[in-house]
């Protein structure tokens, strides 16, 4: 099978207006960004406190939401997850202290409202240690004969079928009965000595407003890091403005998919930053690979104007720039869909920046290079100086002839 | 290189890694492949770590305070001086150290010694010089003289610091029963005295803060008077000024109890945390949970000969700079006491852990903490086993239909590369967590990217009118370059990654970079070799199903 053979599309023809298109974008989202005062950080660098909690049905999030308001000193948000019954609840607050308070006042919260435990401990929400020692004498009293040992691994097993079989939350204690050592002596004793909340706390976080800053700081410095390492590598092996446009094209990439977690009001957080990472090593391949067949033809000694050059390279590569990107949106599309909540972010970045990737290895990198060699031309044309201007590090590439072409 | 040598190479290199996956693999020696399904099992479970955001548990950043380290160390300098300056019989009229409040100005700590003598200079400096070398003097003013730490003795001080704190909480830790903990330095020490802890499947993240962030700093003094309402009434009955090495204490407020109490306390403790040798759970007459304590031999003495000297007195229980309890002396008391007021079995037995596991030398804060309940990092890791293997059933697909019988070779090539970063990452005991995954899905989809490179390549070659070997040759060939420069930049991106990234950006970079060294190797060297093998079998090769 082959989808694009010999094919001959004029990609550069119309780099006016899709450089155009770009800077819109590139604008878009700078406005957006300015609108909403810059992006939307994640608890992980913003500092505050973010309890995630799954719910066995609907969520009550007005009251939950107007509950904890009355609590606690600070701006709670409280965010639903689409398609699971998850809530995300979180506040900002200035130090670390206040942060720990907070976390406890939601999760009692929680309890007081929804758990309905009448103070025994609750199930979905317990430890192991707690477990065991809880579980200790009621379980002796009926005469279920347990070594400790025995008595760990049972509540082990219990726990390990609640998390993985359950997502974490139990509705009945008979669901335990397929569990090994769980007899209907261990259930009854179950059902006396704890309750059931109708909730599952999944995730605790608490970062310091110090540490937030200080992460933001480190990830975007080794991010500039990297593209600057990239940028010296391919000035040494292609040219200087290669270099150039393969990082700004990369920039671009990153900014406009940056703009869209603004537009759509997603969290960038420190698995979102991954995935940016992800992005701009799969960006950085996709223009090394025109890049690498524009050289290659400079070798040859391609005859035309080095934007029919660079034309005719992006087509020599269009078939594999699909066959790369198109795979690859499908398993971002699945990762969408399939990967749950914390993948969610990853996917979507994923997605975006690989669409945007791919179009600007085509449309801003290569037209950069292109429009670079026609200012070029057009400067020493009109100091009318037979000055040789480098196109590549091949030295015999024909610039006469592609001067000519070009006006 | 011939193909035979190649093959062997390849097999070589796949049985080695299949081996880091599936052995017995512990502390860098090799115990054995597994001998049953559970062995199996035990050892996956063992060789692929998973982080704490894959398994559960929790991971946390505090800082020390080292400023109250500093300020105490200034604080029993100045009762040690005050005390030789008596002896040597060098009067002045004050001395009074300042208040660092954070830890970026633990390093300006210094005492002030106002009203010295002129005449007396002198002394003063030699005094200091010979007892106190930690310590420099600087005269402000002909009358006044300023002590500051050397700049040695503070960095030491402040190491020391930080490594107790260490010490004192992996003791903590230990006595909790936890599996697996890490308590580490975290960051520039020098700058930041940061640790990181990190608990794998930690059940119950609140109580263990608790337990790592109490002092424990222990004290029992005799009580001068009390209690008083407030500060200002102990001060009024004693004429304005507290007497000589005296300091007030509040009382601990019990839930539902109201307004304060205030004792006046001999400042220099009968015994201290460090003289307890034992402490663990107890009741008292009423059924109430309290942590009893017994003292070592010497402390037992000392404490003998205190109880006996002040019978009908009152001693005051201090825990963290709060009074416990104060109960009158009724007899000698050898070498026992108890600590009344707990809420319950699991607070009376806590107080004993720490109690037991010393005082911390500063406080602590909590600058961030992450805690992950097992049934997320179960979901996740199902979800991202779900949408992999789909992920994967797709690419193989469009690999097989574009290329036919060569995109066989791509998915061998490509399955392969995952066992080998699999392997890598078992033998480099790295730790899975999902930035990894993320540098591992790139790496993957950077194999599928090569292949294709070259399988373009040689279609165009064919194209071209080119032979079929030739084709597969100068696809090869020509793909390597692009392959090379794209896997180098990568790599230098990761190195920078690597050296100036945080934790998770880190994990990113090195799997991210195995994953493309295990590329290499198989996109190019494998994939040609097995191409090498499908075109030798025919003597006159004129198709190739690509």
């Amino acid at each position: 099978m082959e989808l694009f053979r010999e094919t001959n599309i004029d990609f550069l023809g119309k780099r006016r207006f899709t450089l155009g298109l770009s800077v819109l974008l590139v604008l878009a989202t700078i406005a957006s960004l300015i609108i909403k005062r810059g992006p939307k950080w994640g608890i992980d660098f913003r500092g505050g406190a973010v309890v995630y909690v799954k719910f066995r049905e609907k969520p009550p999030v007005q009251t939950i939401r107007t509950t904890l308001e009355s609590r606690i000193p600070g701006e709670i948000t409280v965010q639903e997850l689409p398609q699971s019954q998850e809530l995300i609840i979180g506040t900002e607050l200035k130090d670390e202290r206040s942060l720990d308070e907070a976390r406890g006042i939601i999760t009692q919260t929680l309890q007081e409202r929804l758990g309905r435990t009448g103070g025994k401990p609750d199930f979905n929400n317990v430890g192991q240690q707690v477990l065991v020692d809880h579980l200790r004498e009621p379980l002796q009293r009926a005469s279920v004969a347990l070594s400790e040992q025995d008595l760990r691994d049972l509540v082990a097993h219990m726990l390990a079928f609640r998390d993985r079989e359950r997502s974490g939350i139990l509705n009945n204690f008979k669901e335990l009965s397929g569990v090994p050592g769980v007899t209907p002596a261990v259930i009854s004793t179950l059902e006396q000595e704890l309750a059931l909340a109708p909730f599952n706390i999944r995730q605790v976080e608490i970062v310091g407003p110090k540490v937030g800053a200080d992460l933001r700081e480190k990830a975007l410095l080794a991010t500039l890091y990297a593209l600057g390492g990239m940028l010296v590598y391919i000035a040494f092996r292609f040219e200087l403005i290669a270099g150039v446009a393969a990082v700004v094209a990369i920039i671009h990439d990153t900014i406009i998919t940056i703009g869209f977690f603004s537009f759509l009001d997603r969290e960038i957080t420190l698995t979102v930053i991954a995935a940016l990472l992800t992005l701009i090593g799969y960006s950085m391949n996709d223009k090394i690979v025109v890049f690498d067949r524009v050289r290659e033809n400079l070798k040859n000694r391609f005859r035309g104007s080095l934007k029919a050059l660079v034309n005719r390279s992006i087509n020599q590569t269009l078939s594999r720039t699909m066959l790369t990107a198109g795979p690859t949106l499908l398993c971002t599309i699945a990762l969408y869909y399939l990967g749950g909540p914390v993948l969610n972010g990853i996917a979507f970045a994923l997605f975006i920046g690989i669409v945007v990737g791919t179009y600007s290895s085509i449309f801003v990198a290569s037209a950069i290079l292109v429009a670079w060699q026609e200012y070029l031309e057009r400067r020493k044309k009109a100091r009318g100086s037979a000055v040789a201007v480098p196109v590549s590090n091949v030295r015999e590439a024909p610039r006469k002839r592609s001067a000519k072409a070009v006006k | 290189m011939n193909r035979a040598t190649k093959a062997t190479i390849i097999f070589g290199v796949i049985l080695i890694s299949i081996y880091g996956v599936l052995a017995w693999w512990r502390e860098g020696r090799f115990l054995g492949l597994p001998k049953n399904r559970a062995q199996l099992a035990e050892n996956l479970r063992e060789n692929i770590r998973l982080g704490l955001d894959l398994r559960g548990g929790t991971h946390m950043i505090l800082q020390v305070r080292v400023h109250e380290a500093l300020r105490s160390e200034a604080d029993t300098v100045m009762e040690r001086l005050k005390e030789e300056l008596r002896k040597a019989r060098i009067d002045y009229a004050a001395m009074d150290r300042n208040e660092p409040a954070r830890v970026e100005e633990a390093d300006l700590i210094h005492i002030m010694i106002k009203g010295v003598p002129a005449a007396r200079a002198g002394d003063l400096r030699g005094l200091i010089n010979e007892r106190f070398g930690a310590w420099v003097l600087t005269a402000v003013s002909p009358t006044e003289y300023r002590l500051n730490l050397r700049p040695t003795e503070l960095i030491a001080l402040k190491k020391e610091t930080v490594e107790r704190t260490i010490r004192t909480l992996e003791r903590r830790i230990n006595s909790l029963g936890l599996t697996e903990p890490v308590i580490q330095a975290h960051g520039p020490t020098e700058k930041s005295f940061q640790i990181l802890v990190q608990l794998p499947g930690v059940d119950d993240p609140a109580r263990v803060k608790q337990i790592m962030g109490t002092a424990a700093v222990l004290e029992l003094s005799e009580v001068k008077d009390g209690p008083f309402a407030s500060p200002e009434q102990a001060r009024a009955k004693h004429g304005g000024v507290l007497p000589l090495n005296t300091r007030l204490v509040p009382e601990m407020r019990r839930p539902g109890e109201s307004g304060e109490a205030w004792y006046l306390v001999v400042r220099t403790p009968v015994i201290t945390g460090r003289d307890l040798r034992n402490a663990r759970p107890g009741r008292d007459e009423f059924q109430k949970w309290e942590t009893d304590f017994t003292l070592g031999r010497d402390g037992a003495r000392r404490f003998a000969r205190f109880t006996e000297a002040n019978v009908g007195n009152r001693l005051a229980i201090i825990l963290d700079g709060q009074v416990r309890s104060a109960p009158t002396i009724q007899s000698r008391i050898e070498d026992s006491g108890r600590i009344t007021g707990a809420a319950n079995q699991q607070d009376a037995s806590d107080l004993a852990l720490v109690l037991q596991s010393g005082s911390l030398p500063a406080g602590i804060d909590y600058l961030e903490e992450r805690t992950v309940g097992p049934s997320l990092g179960a979901d996740s890791i199902r979800q991202g086993v779900i949408s992999g293997v789909v992920g994967l059933v797709l690419v193989i697909t469009v690999m097989l239909v574009y290329y036919r019988k060569s995109g066989l070779n791509a998915v061998i090539a490509l399955l392969l590369n995952g066992v080998l970063t699999l392997a890598a990452l078992c033998y480099f005991e790295a730790i899975w967590t999902l930035p990894g995954i993320a540098g591992f899905i790139l790496s993957l989809g950077m194999a599928v990217d090569s292949n294709v490179l070259i399988f373009e390549r040689i279609r165009e070659e064919l194209r071209s009118g080119k032979g079929v070997v030739a084709a597969v040759e100068a696809g090869f060939d020509r793909a390597f370059i692009t392959i090379i420069d794209t896997h180098v930049t990568t790599v230098v991106s990761s190195a920078f990654l690597f050296i100036f990234g945080t934790g998770p950006v880190k994990g990113f970079a090195v799997t991210l970079v195995i994953g493309l060294i295990a590329n290499l190797f198989t996109a190019v060297f494998v994939s040609r070799t097995m191409f090498d093998f499908a075109l030798a079998r025919q003597a006159q090769v004129r198709t190739l199903s690509i």
